[in-house]
């Protein structure tokens, strides 16, 4: 997403308040705007101020104290939060997780997205039908997809009915140890794989026709062409597509909940969950302010490295 | 020439065959691709349809062997006690009204303050616009403690205050404010002096002349906040205890009888309703829905 900065520019000086009254106003053109621009964006102004900017500076500060729940009495515990979350014996498999999640989810969905959007950009009749069928699962509440997406998956349920009829035995999918993060990953990448192939399709019909005729007469063949044509050119969709689904695996939270609540063995137990757990299932706010601060820093260095590599990488951004 | 060339070498004319004689690659291609769409269908069609399918089975044939894709004798009861069992009415007014109003307040807050960061020069302005732009940055879950503590302190936990107005003026509402900047910075200044010799005032040029050549960025703004306020999971569930104040995404979760066991039949089908109303407004205004939604995951 590209911030322009607004252009500054000055109005030009009504004719309509010139001619009312000849004495020079107090009410300048100039001093309107800088009360009416003020009020107009106080009320965010003031909702910023108290939830985020305020929530931010004390989630920072929770994170170095310590609340006793009973007493309710908050001490300065300097970095201890830190150091336990350092030496957590949940944390390596949060960590594997929360990584294993954000790969998987970003390699499937973007291979998937891209194919859809290609197939969809064949220009062949009734494609907006397919279009809708694969973006509805974005409109779909998360939680009825989760939902039933867990009822499909359970030990009897209906995949593993399905794979029994022509003969193959399913696995216990949400309780085995690989196959409970791949399946949050499938149901994860279905419900929003919509939204990349749509970006994707956007930027598919960006491409001017013009080179890849060029490349054609060249000699260029269908793999070609796309290679060296075509994913060069929607590089910057790609660049986009790739950091969105990254932050976005990052916030899985009711589907971790609703599937697998972290298990088995926390090998499905990302870092908003374990958040949620510390924070909200032990009731300790210091320890989760923590995470949380960990989790905001995650999401800094993921933005920052997005910018650069706008700035370096991405070809033909216009 | 066809626009296709990414499967579709064979049928290009500079190969040198004729465009009525394509190679035998060509007459298999489109039955090809309708074929791989179809299979490629299935993943995102088939979940919704067992979902509205189990939701009219008893209960002993949810999960029986062989699968049942079609019931036989569509068991209505199961929506009946969906309702008359828990408080899904209640909840189903919940979701409703704080939909509506955190997405008629997010459209005026946020078309208020994007009119002012695009169009009124005032000092500070772009420096406060690029602050709040981190909003979009920050996961909800960053803000939740202190956000908690603070409802808490004011005793607003367990209302639905805060499932209102944080949406509207807190980080949620950024985007909101972005796509409506990004709009109005488009509006021609020829307008605007138009409607300043008609002697508008700002809040004026804003609401007579400006708003009004916003409605597709408003329809944008207005789908997400509401699909985003409508699938809020997290906050109800920090914020709220009494069933009767849930709303939709975490009602769906409770329904389980007395020893944690889940009421498929009933659950799916207490889901169906809150899916149903979204997908069919989808097809009407389809364009709008990808449009605004795919803003929104912009976001980030």
């Amino acid at each position: 997403m590209t911030v322009t900065p607004s252009q500054t520019r000055t109005p030009p000086r009504p004719a309509a308040a010139a001619a009312r009254g000849g004495r020079r106003q107090y009410w300048t053109t100039r001093r309107r705007d800088v009360l009416s621009g003020w009020l107009f964006v106080l009320p965010q102004t003031l909702g910023f101020l108290a939830f985020v900017l305020y929530p931010l500076a004390a989630v920072v500060y929770y994170s170095f104290h310590t609340s006793n729940l009973l007493s309710g009495v908050t001490t300065y515990s300097g970095t201890k939060n830190y150091t336990q979350l350092a030496h957590d014996p949940a944390v390596p498999s949060v960590v594997r997780a929360t990584a294993l999640f954000c790969v998987g989810l970003v390699v499937f969905n973007i291979a998937l997205a891209l194919v859809l959007a290609l197939l969809l950009n064949q220009k062949l009749r009734g494609t907006t039908v397919f279009r809708t069928l694969f973006f509805s699962p974005v409109v779909i509440s998360l939680v009825a997809w989760t939902i039933t997406w867990n009822f499909l998956l359970q030990n009897n349920g209906g995949i593993n009915s399905l794979l029994r009829v022509i003969g193959v035995h399913g696995p216990n999918w949400l309780r085995g140890h690989d196959s409970a993060l791949i399946s949050v990953v499938i149901v994860q990448v279905f419900k929003n794989v919509g939204l990349n192939m749509v970006l994707f399709l956007a930027a598919l019909q960006g491409v001017p026709r013009s080179l890849l005729e060029a490349a054609d007469i060249d000699g260029a063949g269908p793999w070609r062409r796309f290679r060296s044509v075509i994913l060069p050119l929607i590089s910057p969709t790609t660049l986009l597509t790739t950091i969105v689904t990254i932050s976005g695996s990052l916030q899985v939270f009711a589907q971790i909940q609703i599937l697998t609540e972290g298990g088995p063995n926390n090998s499905t137990n990302v870092l908003v969950y374990f958040f949620y757990q510390q924070a909200f299932g032990n009731h300790d706010f210091g320890y989760g302010s923590a995470v949380a601060v960990v989790l905001f820093l995650i999401i800094l260095v993921l933005t920052s490295i997005q910018w650069r590599l706008r700035k370096r990488w991405v070809f033909y951004e216009s | 020439m066809s626009p296709e060339t990414l499967t579709a070498p064979a049928e290009l004319a500079v190969t040198g065959r004729s465009a009525n004689a394509p190679a035998p690659a060509g007459r298999w291609k489109k039955p090809l691709l309708y074929l791989v769409m179809l299979v490629l269908a299935v993943p995102f069609v088939f979940p919704t349809w067992w979902m509205i399918t189990s939701s009219l089975l008893p209960e002993n044939e949810v999960l029986s062997y062989p699968p049942k894709l079609f019931p036989t004798h569509p068991q209505w009861s199961n929506y009946r006690a969906a309702f008359a069992n828990y408080p899904l009415a209640h909840q189903y007014f919940n979701s409703l009204y704080i939909a509506a109003v955190v997405t008629v307040g997010t459209m005026v807050f946020a078309s208020l303050s994007g009119y002012a960061f695009a169009r009124i020069p005032f000092p500070g302005g772009q420096k406060l616009f690029l602050l709040i732009l981190t909003g979009l940055l920050i996961p909800s879950e960053v803000t939740i403690i202190p956000l908690f503590k603070l409802v808490d302190r004011l005793g607003l936990t367990d209302t639905h205050w805060p499932l209102i107005v944080i949406p509207i003026l807190g980080a949620p509402s950024v985007l909101g404010t972005f796509v409506m900047r990004q709009f109005f910075l488009t509006v021609p200044d020829e307008l605007e002096d138009a409607g300043r010799i008609d002697g508008l005032g700002r809040f004026g040029l804003y609401f007579r002349v400006a708003l009004p050549l916003a409605r597709p960025a408003l329809a944008a703004v207005a789908i997400f906040t509401f699909l985003n306020s409508w699938n809020m999971y997290l906050e109800p569930l920090v914020y709220e205890t009494d069933k009767r104040n849930f709303t939709l995404p975490v009602a769906l979760t409770q329904y389980t009888d007395a020893y944690g066991a889940h009421l498929w039949n009933i659950q799916l089908a207490a889901s169906v309703t809150t899916v149903v109303p979204v997908l069919i407004v989808f097809i009407v205004a389809q364009r709008h829905f990808v449009e605004g939604l795919a803003q929104a995951g912009l976001k980030g």
